[in-house]
């Protein structure tokens, strides 16, 4: 599930644009056709912001609340870029239970972002995962490819410090 | 026939009955929630679920087709249980201020909680949504702390009306109705219509109430209040006092609006016979001068926003006329203000109309033909009936001799039609007929090919050896499909009437809410509408041509039809808009 709030500016280019409206023409006539088309979208995009779902909505006369809606409902769709470094803080049972929320709390409120958005300047996107299979480092996190383990709230602000 | 057993009685249902439907042919109501007949049957709730021989678990009865030899049973204990706790999951996440809810009274929910006995509605609480009131549109409420995702208002909102700005987003427990993008409604191509108000069985959306606002200019004795009513308030309202669907309460309504205080209680029938004057004169001169066709009517405020949102090419072949509310809401600041010698900013023009988009359009441009807004405040049928009840006035109990005040309520039965789909048709069919024929004083009254609760009707007439083309929709995706169809060149009608809510205004949106337990089994445009058509036959004078306080109109003031002083005062202009504002 993507946050709702767009938090950074659309850059869309020519090339997109034209890389969209030919997958749209290219599956419009056929039936169950939006949901190729939003992963092709997101594909091209990396996301599908509100410029992106009403250039669908407009090309295939859908209302944009309905592909807003499905958007919003499967979780492999994301409204929001990813930053240039993704944390993905695990929310599975067993971090879970040594304080992950909390962690990603403090991520959230120090970025100023929510679950699945990416702050202004797009250096950071924020997610909350399941399981990545390491418990015994419980509670854990990762920054893009590094895995951080056994952390406490106190240790966010160190870890935002490495990549700022 | 497929033939079952329901509670251990015989039943004979058509094939392709549902559980449902089955158990009403045998006189057993089973409850439902989010089901609507045709509209919304998606056994999402779980309140309808009855035990099936043979069956794994509980099925839902809106959605589960019969079969042969089938044995069901609606009321055991199990059944009764499961329908309690899945009301009472919905209740742990409903704001159950019911004292304070403009539904309490009314409230599906609220009644289901009685029927099955919820004697604990606090047992399942937990985490709760909460949300910001929308309150963006200029017509509507959005409540969704009140919400039971029940879905009827996105359904006939997309399926219905084709519109579809209202939708279920994210999923599981931060599942909410809403809008994209976090719009609030006014941002997006909502027509107004409120046909999701019609439908909701709760308090989540209601429209915008102006009661305290008529009280209080009620209360102001420098103003002058003058009330107009919609023809189809009077075959609604009496519903809101217990009275069947389908009776006129048109005397009761005068009696109450006389001594809730107004100081004029006039007729919107009057200035929809003065629609009919412009609108047939419109007609026929843009079909003598060439001009754009089809000609389509522009009665229905949420029809026009939808016209301009989705066919806004289409601009140009709508009416020019005001709507009669608006019709008459410029007449009485104009014409009537210079003959009671009245400031028109000391009027208060107040309007009651079955309808929510009409809150859109008193707020629309030009639509101030005295320099004032030509109607100031409109409420719905249920704003009436709520201030009825307010008051305390017994409304069954009120005189039944009353007549609407001069001259701004007379009127012919051409315009009490207006309230249902194919009324305006029929109404300028009468005046346009008349005149083609050389003003014939035997020039037919009734066309009753464009009567009836048909979606889309069509009819072709010949008038003066001229075929005429006739089309009629209401509700919004019959008006598209119609629409489609002119534009794809499949269809030269010369005349089309829209209306945007199915069956006309008497299905409006701002009239009384009928349980989906009846609305399922029920027609209630064609009950509704059938006042109208009584009405009408009951008057003297049934083409508006006729109505002497519309003549006297024209000699007094406006001079002809068409003349440059009616298009100043009558005539309106539109704006194109488009679908998704970014």
């Amino acid at each position: 599930m993507g946050s709702q709030n767009q938090t950074v500016p659309f850059k869309g280019t020519n090339e997109q644009e034209v890389a969209l409206k030919n997958v749209i023409a290219e599956h419009k006539d056929e039936k169950g056709a939006l949901m190729p088309i939003l992963q092709k979208a997101q594909d091209i995009y990396g996301y599908l912001p509100i410029e992106v779902q009403t250039m669908i909505s407009d090309e295939m006369n859908i209302p944009l609340e309905k592909i807003y809606g499905i958007t919003t409902f499967y979780s492999q769709f994301s409204l929001n870029p990813k930053g240039k470094h993704k944390i993905s803080v695990c929310l599975g049972t067993a971090c879970y239970v040594k304080g992950s929320g909390d962690i990603f709390s403090k991520f959230s409120e120090k970025l100023g972002i929510e679950n699945g958005g990416c702050t202004p300047d797009g250096k950071f996107s924020l997610d909350a995962c399941r399981c990545i299979g390491a418990c015994g480092l419980a509670p854990v996190l990762t920054v893009d490819d590094e895995v951080y383990g056994r952390l406490t709230v106190d240790d966010v602000d160190d870890i935002l410090a490495k990549y700022a | 026939m497929i033939n079952l057993k329901i509670n251990g009685v015989d039943v004979s249902a058509p094939e392709g009955s549902t559980i449902l439907e089955a158990a009403r042919l045998a006189h057993i109501d089973i409850p439902t929630l989010c089901y609507l007949k045709d509209i919304n049957e998606i056994g999402a709730c779980r309140i309808c679920v009855v035990e099936v021989k043979g069956a794994r678990s509980l099925v839902a009865s809106c959605v589960y087709p019969v079969n042969e030899g089938m044995e069901v049973r609606t009321n055991t204990p199990k059944v009764l249980d499961s329908r309690k706790k899945t009301l009472q999951l919905i209740l742990s996440n409903h704001d159950r201020k019911c004292l304070s809810c403009v539904r309490s009274g009314d409230c599906e929910l609220q009644k289901l909680s009685r029927d099955l006995k919820v004697e604990d509605e606090a047992i399942y609480d937990g985490e709760r949504n909460e949300y910001a009131i929308d309150t963006t549109a200029a017509h509507m409420v959005r409540d969704n702390n009140k919400c039971i995702l029940c879905r009827r208002c996105s359904a006939v909102c997309e399926k219905v009306q084709a519109v579809g700005v209202i939708g279920a987003n994210e999923r599981g427990f931060k599942t909410s109705l809403a809008s994209p993008f976090d719009m609030g409604l006014g941002e997006t191509s909502c027509v107004s219509c409120g046909q999701c108000i019609a439908v909701c069985p709760v308090g989540a959306i209601y429209e915008k109430d102006y009661t305290e606002e008529v009280f209080a200019a009620i209360a102001n004795p420098e103003k002058h209040v003058i009330v107009q009513v919609a023809p189809a308030v009077r075959a609604a309202i009496g519903e809101s006092f217990g009275l069947p669907i389908g009776t006129n309460a048109e005397n009761q309504m005068i009696a109450a609006l006389r001594r809730l205080g107004f100081d004029k209680v006039f007729d919107t029938d009057f200035s929809a016979d003065l629609t009919i004057m412009e609108e047939a004169t419109e007609f026929l001169d843009r079909v003598q001068n060439g001009g754009k066709l089809p000609l389509i009517t522009s009665c229905s405020p949420g029809w026009i926003k939808y016209c301009e949102h989705y066919f806004p090419d289409m601009t140009e072949n709508l009416s020019s006329c005001k709507s009669p509310q608006q019709m008459f809401g410029a007449v009485v600041k104009t014409y009537y203000a210079q003959k009671m010698g009245w400031d028109p900013k000391d009027i208060v023009s107040v309007s009651v109309m079955p309808c929510t988009a009409k809150k859109f359009e008193i707020g629309r441009d030009d639509q101030n033909a005295a320099g004032v807004p030509d109607v100031d405040i409109s409420i719905t049928t249920r704003e009436l009936a709520r201030m009825i009840e307010r008051s305390g006035l017994n409304f069954l109990s009120l005189p039944t001799d009353e007549k609407f005040d001069n001259p701004l309520g007379e009127s012919t039965g051409a315009a009490i039609i207006f309230g249902a789909t194919g009324g305006v048709m029929e109404a300028a069919l009468r005046t346009a007929v008349w005149k083609l024929t050389g003003e014939a004083a035997d020039s037919p009254v009734e066309f009753k090919e464009v009567r009836g609760v048909a979606g889309i009707k069509e009819a072709t007439y010949n008038v003066a050896g001229m075929d005429v083309k006739l089309a009629v929709a209401s509700g919004l995706a019959n008006a598209k499909a119609l629409l489609e169809k002119v534009e794809n060149g499949e269809a030269d009608y010369h005349f089309i009437e829209i209306m945007g809510c199915p069956g006309g205004c008497v299905n409006g949106g701002g009239q009384p809410q009928v349980p989906a337990s009846v609305r399922n089994s029920t027609d209630i445009r064609a009950l509704r509408a059938k006042v109208l058509y009584d009405l009408d036959e009951s008057r003297e004078f049934r083409k508006s041509h006729e109505n002497p306080a519309i003549i006297e109109l024209y000699e007094n003031y406006l001079g002809e039809p068409g003349s440059h002083k009616a298009h100043e005062t009558l005539h309106t202009s539109y704006v194109k808009r488009s679908i998704n504002k970014h």
